[in-house]
């Protein structure tokens, strides 16, 4: 492609749109002063229950680690990087307390390489798991992905800890990325996390966060584009407990032209005191001339006494776009669908499963990483198990 | 033998001005080897009838009651309903999305039948009923009249008849919005149906044209909320010549 003079001028208002801040994220900074303890009242913490974290934004340093349990294919290799090398391969900086906590205590970061080209049927698998609660673990992972690599990256997190992280994936022109991080923590873990995904030129990145366990689960995911034709779908699967506080927020910073993002995300919720958040930010920079955003967050409310926040933001500020549209709704199961199904003599228990079957079905096909939609599937079924389906 | 006998059913629909009063005792008796009509105006409370049967929670019943070979449906919940043999083709099938046809079927079928169904033989089951109806076997793949245009809902709902087998089957237009081959279609299904043994059939119509391929033995003039008369099939023909001017009141 011939660099023209539109495109250079494009290219050097992204540096200049490099500074200009969006009100919806505090800027990022390595600098932990930058990002004062929260109060709880800050418009990004609001929702969060901060005692509920035990202590984790305190940032104590800690030598504990999770298990790790790995499955690579032949070609990615895992080494360890200190924190200055991280940040040189073009890591997103910490955007909050957490991810800027978690890169400081560290003490280094996990390198994943997937080389250019690199192209295998056979997922590579991390699976994480803690001991206890006791446990504090700060995590800092970088996935370099080479340019036209294809790769599908499964990440599962189980058992305890109060484990916070923050993980990159920088992402090379032409790529196609899957990845899955799994939260099936026990019931008293905490979890905050950020993943942050660089799209290369013409990169395609499907991320899905699927997140059933722990008492706390606060996930960030963070998408900028490393120059145009990139696109990024974000998909996301939540099933709240009784007690439980899931959060999931996302950012697509529309930093270039002719971007995509495309962000699903559906939650079931059931029990006294679940509650789930989910916050849409988009940004359509003035240099974003082209992109196409849409966003949804769906939420099935299983009984009463659960809560569950959904809120989408645009900030536009340019017309010049071919489409941005967003849709949340929260709803209980339709009279008339239970109907429907029962006027076939389908039980209303049994009813009910095929509706919240029917209401992941979709995006369980999106994620479409075969082999884990069994267990996604016995895991929905596990979880209907304890309230829809339980006998009383 | 089975025998469905709606007694001076009474039934309300909560509005914004409290209860309102839709069917105002409705006595009819329908035995199988039976198939009975009923046609009547917009509005005269056809499908509160079919869904106060099915047990829809929308509808109050206020008075009268409902036996299917005696025993009460009204105390029954909507899918005992269903596994005591009543069936109803709906106006409007409702699209559940997510849920394969195969799927529904499978589970509908699996609660009829209260056992799972052969797998080899329920294949060929489906694909011959969903054959029979004109659908195309990809069908059983897509959610749950989902994207369905409304002709194949209807053929839809048949083939769900011919499958979960019924002992009364109660039509509510289905023959609204077919074109003329899918009338036919549907027609067939209905008429195998009934040739089944012991099978009872009530079919809400607005059109004879319908009649003409499904005779009934039965034809029931729905006005106000009541039958307003009941007849042979020559009630039918009467109908379409002069409508049901006679039957509504007059404006003063
Ligand atoms: N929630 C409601 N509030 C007020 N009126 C209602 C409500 N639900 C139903 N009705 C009224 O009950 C009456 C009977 O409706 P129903 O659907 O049974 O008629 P129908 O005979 O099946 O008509 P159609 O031939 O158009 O299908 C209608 O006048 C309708 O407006
Ligand atoms: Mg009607």
């Amino acid at each position: 492609m011939t660099v023209t003079e539109a495109s250079r001028e494009s290219v050097a208002a992204v540096l200049e749109q490099d500074r200009v801040e969006s009100h919806l994220n505090p800027p990022p900074s390595y600098d932990l002063t930058d990002h004062p303890v929260p109060t709880g009242r800050e418009e990004v913490w609001r929702f969060t229950p901060i005692k509920r974290l035990r202590g984790i934004l305190d940032g104590e340093s800690s030598a504990d680690a999770l298990t790790w349990q790995t499955e690579v294919p032949e070609g990615i290799t895992i080494s360890t990087i200190t924190a200055e090398e991280a940040r040189d391969l073009g890591e997103l900086p910490p955007n909050e307390r957490p991810a800027a906590l978690a890169v400081a205590n560290a003490g280094g970061a996990t390198l994943v390489d997937v080389p250019a080209e690199f192209a295998s049927d056979e997922p590579l698998v991390l699976r994480l798991s803690g001991d206890s609660v006791d446990d504090l673990v700060w995590g800092h992972l970088v996935f370099r992905v080479g340019n036209h690599a294809e790769v599908t990256i499964v990440l599962v997190h189980t058992g305890s800890a109060r484990y916070c992280t923050t993980t990159s994936y920088v992402v090379g022109d032409g790529a196609q990325v899957r990845i899955l991080s799994l939260q099936d923590w026990e019931d008293d873990a905490v979890h905050l996390g950020r993943d942050s995904i660089r799209v290369g030129r013409d990169a395609n990145v499907r991320h899905a966060a699927v997140t059933f366990g722990g008492d706390l689960v606060r996930m960030h995911t963070n998408v900028e584009y490393d120059g145009p034709g990139g696109e990024a779908e974000l998909l996301g699967l939540y099933f709240a407990d009784e007690g439980q506080h899931i959060e999931h927020r996302l950012f697509a910073d529309h930093n270039a032209p002719k971007t995509k993002s495309n962000v699903v995300y559906k939650g079931a919720l059931q029990g006294e005191g679940a509650h789930t958040v989910w916050i849409g930010n988009v940004l359509i920079r003035k240099v974003a001339e082209g992109i196409e955003t849409y966003e949804e967050n769906r939420n099935l409310v299983l009984t009463d006494g659960c809560q569950a926040d959904s809120v989408p933001n645009l900030e536009i500020e340019t017309g010049e776009i071919e489409g941005a549209g967003h849709a949340s709704a929260t709803a209980r199961f339709d009279d008339e669908q239970l109907f429907y199904l029962r006027s076939r003599g389908v039980s209303e228990k049994e009813a009910q499963r095929l509706v919240v079957h029917g209401f992941f079905n979709d995006l369980i096909r999106k994620i479409d990483i075969p082999s884990v939609e069994e267990q996604l599937l016995a895991t929905v079924e596990a979880e209907l198990a304890k309230n829809v389906l339980k006998e009383i | 033998m089975s025998t469905l006998e709606i007694k001076d059913l009474q039934v309300s629909v909560t509005t914004d001005d409290g209860p309102k009063e839709i069917l105002k005792g409705v006595t009819l008796t329908i035995s199988s080897g039976e198939t009975h009509a009923i046609m009547g105006p917009n509005g005269s409370g056809k499908s509160t009838l079919a869904y106060s049967i099915a047990g829809h929670p929308k509808y109050q019943i206020t008075g009268g009651s409902v036996t299917l070979d005696g025993e009460d449906i009204l105390e029954m919940s909507v899918d005992e309903r269903a596994r005591a043999g009543l069936f109803l083709a709906m106006q409007y099938p409702v699209e559940v999305p997510g849920v394969s046809v195969a799927n529904f079927l499978r589970t509908a079928k699996t609660a009829i039948d209260g056992e799972a169904p052969k797998l080899r033989t329920w294949v060929k089951d489906v694909n011959g009923a969903m054959e029979r109806m004109s659908l195309d076997a990809s069908f059983s793949q897509r959610s749950v009249n989902e994207g369905f245009s409304g002709g194949e809902k209807k053929r839809h709902e048949i083939a769900q008849l011919d499958l979960l087998d019924p002992n009364v089957a109660i039509l509510d237009e289905t023959d609204s919005g077919l074109d003329i081959d899918a009338l036919k279609v549907v027609s067939d299904g209905v008429n195998r149906f009934r040739e089944r043994e012991n099978k009872a059939v009530l079919l809400i119509t607005h059109y004879t044209r319908i009649l003409r391929y499904i005779q009934p033995d039965h034809v029931h003039v729905f006005v106000d909320g009541r039958v307003a008369e009941s007849g042979g099939p020559a009630l039918a023909e009467e109908l379409e010549a002069n409508g049901y001017e006679k039957y509504v009141l007059a404006p003063r």
